[in-house]
């Protein structure tokens, strides 16, 4: 074997400088869509090493749902000054406020399907023509089909049957007025690749994915923060556990796991001994068996 | 799980793409690659089970883990390319599971675009069909390095050797008139497990590895060409800041040979002569670079470049022409039209081109070349003469997959309809 030789995690590295690239030369108003969760943490650092001693050369936008851990906005905000980026904030709550979201009632109400109006809504104001994210193929059943470069027709929907062929490194980001592209560098990353590529670059992370003591209850087997804006059932009760978050989004269905993981070799030790997907924790695809599938043909992230 | 920064974190990264006819047992394979390694999830399997008994069968119906979008568990057939991940301590894999219809060609072709090894499987009953020689025509047309003969359903067969002698010989037989390099025959039977990762116990005159050894252990280190250097300049970095003021870096990702450190290049196509000043990736100063690494690298000379121009070495310079001949695959309903214009992408670089003249069609079955019929649709494999606008920076397909490759863009609805390989 010759030493010019690239491991598992720099060939994934070098694709997706080459996609975030890509999307720098090949569109006009590019964003880069940030969660505060481990995936668009990494991208944002991608997308500095691909550019870098430049800036990045597009804003990050984060879609508010106002259901934030207060973590998630601090590092936010941190990482945003550290590296000189510029942050757009899109509300869910503004889009209720202005009637073109309805928020859901109930138990399992989520702001999280109501992400898509505000979405939809920031990247008109702002005349994105690609917005980057953080959506990996071995998420999800119906993420497993999605292209690098991901075409949207003006209403934001897509159309999983009629896809762009996507052959070799080429990607074709031609589009008509009006219409936008999801990309997506990290696609071809699973969640442990993601876990040993932050301890190979020592990428600082929030405190939420490392054990801490949380008040949290148990719903449908899964354990939820405890919220204000959340409603114990008669038969739920909150207690403290030792937990850390495996995926952080939005509070309402952001699965926590009991866990004692307080470094990045011991979440990636109790990864590769889990037995539940990453996704197992989040209430909103199991409303139906394609529930993933409805809400990207509609224009979900 | 044993763990070590330096060990474990040192996985090679090996892509393949799975090609069976229909009912061949593509998706039970891949169902059972991922189900004996431990990739399957508590869930997923939970899941998998539910469904499996909802619809009245015995066993668990490993196929259903990979059944994607809602139009194909209603149909029952995969109809996109559909991306899998597993990894073993050894290496991590991405599959491209891709249908093995008919109509579906244009699938299979994306699939091997960035395969190192393809699986090719053969029902054991009915031996090397049509259809087999189409996925393997496709993978030697996309140069895929490796190919892996499954001979499946060995159990439906009572596990004979002389079935497997027969097809081996069959496929070696028709192997020889396309370009592949490296091929490797394994008899299995997905649905029992036997030779995907456990050894089979009815078949001990087999003794060549099962399924998984095999894709754990090709060599794929020499699959990229390090000879002749290649750096499609993609993007040009200039930070305009009080800190970097001068710094121009060109981004991009090494398409082929070794760049060093004060290595004299020439760029292209001007062909204006210079020295690499550093290769940079971030903070760190890096002293070679090679395929597929994405890097920055500055000159010792303040040249005018930009995306579409093309960094070499001296030796071996690629050609550079307007008229390129090349084998195409159609993807789109509407047929290809010749005289038309349609937007190319070749590397980092967009043109326009036309397409002077159809030489003459490919049958995928029979790789009998047509002459008499022009029309050149959905799934067809031709080869064609185009002209660009502008001249391309090129190598044939056969000594570069990243150089030798362009796909074809309709100038109205921006749809790819076509992708080409340079002969």
């Amino acid at each position: 074997m010759n030493n010019l030789h690239l491991n598992h995690l720099r060939e994934l590295e070098s694709e997706s400088i080459y996609v975030i690239r890509e999307v720098a030369a090949q569109f006009e108003h590019p964003v880069l869509l940030f969660s505060g969760g481990k995936d668009s943490i990494v991208i944002t650092h991608l997308a500095r090493k691909a550019f870098f001693p430049a800036k990045l050369p597009f804003p990050l936008l984060h879609i508010d749902t106002g259901h934030n851990f207060q973590e998630t906005l601090d590092y936010r905000d941190n990482l945003v000054n550290n590296i000189g980026a510029q942050l757009i904030v899109g509300s869910v709550q503004e889009s209720i406020n202005q009637g073109k979201a309805v928020e859901e009632n109930g138990y399992n109400a989520s702001r999280n399907v109501l992400q898509t109006i505000t979405l939809l809504d920031t990247i008109e104001k702002y005349k994105f023509d690609a917005a980057m994210g953080g959506a990996r193929r071995d998420e999800e059943k119906a993420r497993a089909k999605e292209r690098f470069f991901s075409h949207r027709d003006e209403f934001g929907q897509w159309d999983p049957k009629n896809q762009r062929p996507e052959l070799w490194n080429i990607f074709n980001g031609k589009k008509n007025m009006g219409e936008h592209f999801r990309v997506f560098p990290i696609s071809n990353w699973t969640e442990m690749d993601v876990w040993q590529y932050i301890l190979l670059e020592n990428i600082e992370m929030p405190s939420l994915y490392f054990t801490h003591q949380r008040e949290v209850f148990c719903r449908d087997g899964n354990w939820l923060a405890t919220a204000p804006f959340m409603k114990l059932k008669e038969n739920e009760k909150a207690e403290v556990k030792t937990v850390r978050c495996r995926t952080i989004g939005d509070i309402t269905c952001t699965g926590v796991t009991l866990s004692e993981a307080n470094s990045l070799e011991e979440i990636i030790e109790e990864i590769a001994a889990t037995r539940v997907t990453e996704r197992g924790g989040r209430a909103d695809d199991k409303r139906s068996e394609a529930a993933m599938e409805d809400r990207k043909r509609e224009g979900y992230f | 799980m044993s763990f070590s920064k330096n060990g474990y974190l040192d996985m090679e990264l090996l892509r393949f793409t799975t090609a069976g006819s229909v009912d061949d047992g593509k998706s039970t394979l891949i169902g059972r690659l991922l189900y004996d390694s431990k990739s399957i999830f508590e869930d997923q399997l939970e899941a998998v089970k539910r469904a499996s008994i909802q619809k009245g069968n015995d066993y668990i119906n490993l196929a259903l883990l990979t059944d994607g979008l809602r139009s194909e568990r209603e149909q029952g057939i995969t109809i996109d390319v559909a991306y899998r991940y597993f990894a073993t301590p050894k290496r991590k894999f991405i599959i491209a599971d891709t249908p093995g219809h008919v109509q579906y060609t244009r699938n299979m072709v994306t699939g091997a675009s960035t395969a190192n090894a393809a699986i090719i499987l053969i029902d054991a009953r009915n031996g090397v069909i049509e259809q087999t020689h189409r996925h393997a025509f496709i993978a030697s047309l996309l140069q895929i390095p490796h190919i892996i003969v499954c001979i499946n359903k060995m159990d439906l067969v009572d596990f004979k050797q002389s079935v497997y002698d027969v097809i081996k010989k069959t496929f070696a037989d028709f192997a020889e008139i396309i370009d592949i390099k490296d091929i490797r025959y394994v008899p299995i039977s997905a649905l029992k497990g036997d030779n995907v990762v456990d050894e089979s116990k009815n078949m001990h005159w087999y003794n060549e590895g099962t399924l998984m050894s095999i894709l754990e252990t090709i060599p794929i280190e020499n699959d990229y060409n390090f000879v002749q250097t290649r750096f499609p300049v993609q993007y040009v970095i200039r930070p305009l800041t009080e800190d970097h003021h001068d710094y121009r870096g060109y981004a991009g990702r090494v398409a082929g040979g070794i760049f060093r450190k004060g290595d004299n290049v020439k760029i292209l196509p001007s062909g204006l002569p210079s020295k690499i000043k550093s290769i940079d990736l971030m903070e760190n100063e890096l002293e070679v670079a090679f395929p597929p690494m994405s890097v920055s690298i500055s000159l010792e000379d303040d040249i005018d470049i930009s995306r579409g121009d093309m960094i070499v070495k001296n030796d071996s310079l690629p050609t550079i022409s307007q008229d390129i001949e090349i084998t195409i695959c159609w993807m789109n309903q509407k047929p290809l039209v010749i005289g038309r214009k349609y937007n190319l992408m070749h590397t980092t670089k967009e043109v326009k081109c036309i397409i002077k003249e159809i030489l003459y069609k490919i049958n995928v079955n029979t790789l009998e070349k047509i002459i008499d019929e022009k029309e050149v649709g959905l799934n067809s494999i031709a080869r064609v003469m185009i002209k660009t606008t502008k001249p391309l920076i090129f190598d044939s397909y056969k000594s570069n997959r990243v150089t030798g490759s362009l796909i074809l863009i309709d100038e109205v609805t921006n749809e790819t309809v076509g992708v080409g390989m340079i002969v």
